[in-house]
């Protein structure tokens, strides 16, 4: 168990200083969601009270779309001088490598939400009428399920044929339960009529399943040969 | 095969024009939906035999990676019956909703097991995964068939095509859009990690159907309630139609089945054989030529 959290910190250690010096991930959704919120923003041109009803859809799109550009990126970098060989031969546990990657990407993600969040608030005026403090949970609880589902699936479709295109059609049938969850949630939070508690409890129900999903098939993927 | 298989399929479309005639003919009509309501004849056998073949799909899916490792054999095994006695018990001592009756879920809880060490037994190996193929190809096909009559009946009943939200429709569509996903992967990936990507795929899907229920349970539903097993009323005519109806769509679906299975299984030997030829030749001249040459 110990041996699993030193392996699974030095990777994820790795992996930041990976991206502080290179920002690679970060710019890209960066720049992505930037310009989804921008083109949305052309597209619907609401008031304020319509606002309120359509943003929790739109966010979390936006937040969804740009997290597939990073999870693609978490294991095309491994394949540059056949690292992930290296990985599939070494004694290290496979799911310290697996929770190394599903930690970045949420971190990686969860920079991203914090960034743009307010320039949601900016662009759609928003006023939350509901209880506040519940968008974290949701918006953890959330982030996780994209992340971890898309670390996994990112390591099925870096096997396929054409990568990229791969990962948003294994993982958006998959995450569905997951994305109504975060857009009904954060949709009752923000116009305050009804209460999110059910859709906290089916996020962290999801992530739940998933997680021991996950931590449970990701060594027979890995060493799938 | 090359002989039971044209007797089957006459056999199998005179069955399904015959059921056709019941459905179409014979069948009386609905007291409040009048004649469209006869579209039940095919969208409720689709939908059956599409879940019928998900579910074997799954079965097929976590015995195939069980089956990779001697650790997880037996387990795999174990854990099926586990469910499947559990399931059953749990159906008899928990209070059901109303209209379900216990002895339906514990039938469907055992079927677990059941399916689990039949299929074990008669498709041993890389049969399991082509199993796997086989039933999720045909029963995107047949789940195809019942999100297209859906809509076509809902819209003179209902006065609208989709109802967004609806628990049965909504669950429905995301596990056809998980096994396109997953047939998708299949075409995509490399032969040799297909099987076990694929069968995780299958595993994450199936894990995501409840999820998908549970997420808009307490939605007002819009499907009708089933009338079979759920305490519904329907006329004896109309309900000896449907099992007849049932009854050619699975024969039906269960020779699409094994032409598939045959199909699948030719074409591994093929390719099979043709790894085996290009290692045992020792010629150098590369493989562009040799084809050139063979073609000619």
């Amino acid at each position: 168990m110990k041996e699993l959290w030193s392996i699974t910190l030095a990777t994820l250690a790795k992996d930041i200083r990976l991206e502080w010096r290179s920002k690679d991930a970060l710019n890209s959704m960066l720049f992505f969601s930037l310009l989804v919120v921008v083109i949305f923003s052309f597209s619907f041109d609401p008031l304020a009270e319509e606002s309120r009803h359509i943003v929790g859809g739109l966010i979390w799109v936006a937040f969804l779309f740009a997290a597939v550009v990073a999870l693609n990126q978490t294991w095309a970098r491994e394949l540059r001088n056949q690292v992930l060989d290296a990985y599939r031969v070494s004694p290290a546990p496979a799911n310290a490598l697996f929770l190394a990657k599903a930690l970045g990407n949420f971190l990686f993600v969860s920079v991203l939400e914090a960034l743009m969040t307010p320039l949601f608030v900016i662009f759609y005026n928003l006023h939350v009428l509901g209880p506040a403090w519940q968008l974290i949970p949701i918006a953890v609880l959330g982030t996780w399920a994209l992340v971890v589902n898309g670390t996994f699936f990112a390591a099925m479709s870096v096997r396929t044929r054409s990568r990229e295109i791969m990962l948003p059609l294994l993982l958006f049938p998959v995450s569905i339960p997951a994305v109504l969850g975060m857009v009904a949630g954060t949709t009752a939070v923000l116009t305050g009529d009804n209460p999110a508690h059910f859709y906290i409890v089916l996020l962290l129900t999801y992530d739940v399943v998933f997680t021991t999903a996950c931590l449970a098939l990701f060594g027979t993927i890995l060493h799938a040969e | 095969m090359k002989r039971a298989f044209p007797l089957l399929a006459v056999l199998s479309l005179i069955l399904l024009a015959y059921a056709s005639y019941r459905a179409l003919v014979v069948a009386p009509t609905d007291a409040l939906q009048g004649e469209v309501y006869r579209i039940i004849y095919y969208h409720v056998p689709s939908a059956w035999t599409a879940f019928l073949l998900f579910f074997i799909n799954f079965i097929a899916s976590v015995e195939y990676l069980a089956e990779a490792k001697a650790s997880t054999r037996s387990a795999g095994k174990w854990v099926a019956i586990g469910v499947g006695v559990a399931g059953a018990g749990v159906a008899f001592l928990v209070p059901m909703p109303a209209g379900i009756r216990p002895s339906a879920i514990a039938t469907t809880m055992l079927a677990i097991p059941a399916a689990y060490l039949l299929i074990g037994k008669y498709f041993p190996g890389e049969k399991l995964d082509v199993l796997a193929v086989t039933a999720a190809e045909v029963g995107v096909v047949f789940c195809t068939i019942v999100l297209v009559t859906g809509p076509l009946w809902a819209r003179p009943v209902w006065g609208i095509w989709w109802a967004p939200g609806d628990i049965r429709l909504t669950s429905t569509l995301v596990m056809w859009l998980i096994y396109v996903s997953y047939l998708m992967l299949r075409r995509l990936s490399n032969s040799a990690q297909t099987q076990t990507l694929a069968a995780a795929l299958a595993v994450f899907g199936a894990l995501d159907v409840p999820l998908v229920y549970f997420s808009i349970w307490f939605f007002r539903t819009q499907h009708p309630q089933p009338v079979i097993g759920g305490g519904g009323s329907m006329d004896p005519r109309m309900l000896d139609t449907l099992m007849l109806s049932w009854t050619a769509f699975l024969f039906f679906g269960f020779l699409v089945c094994w032409a598939r299975y045959r199909l699948e299984l030719m074409r591994r030997k093929v390719e099979e054989a043709q790894a085996l030829q290009s290692l045992m030749d020792d010629t150098t001249e590369p493989a562009q030529a040799r084809y050139r040459r063979n073609a000619s």
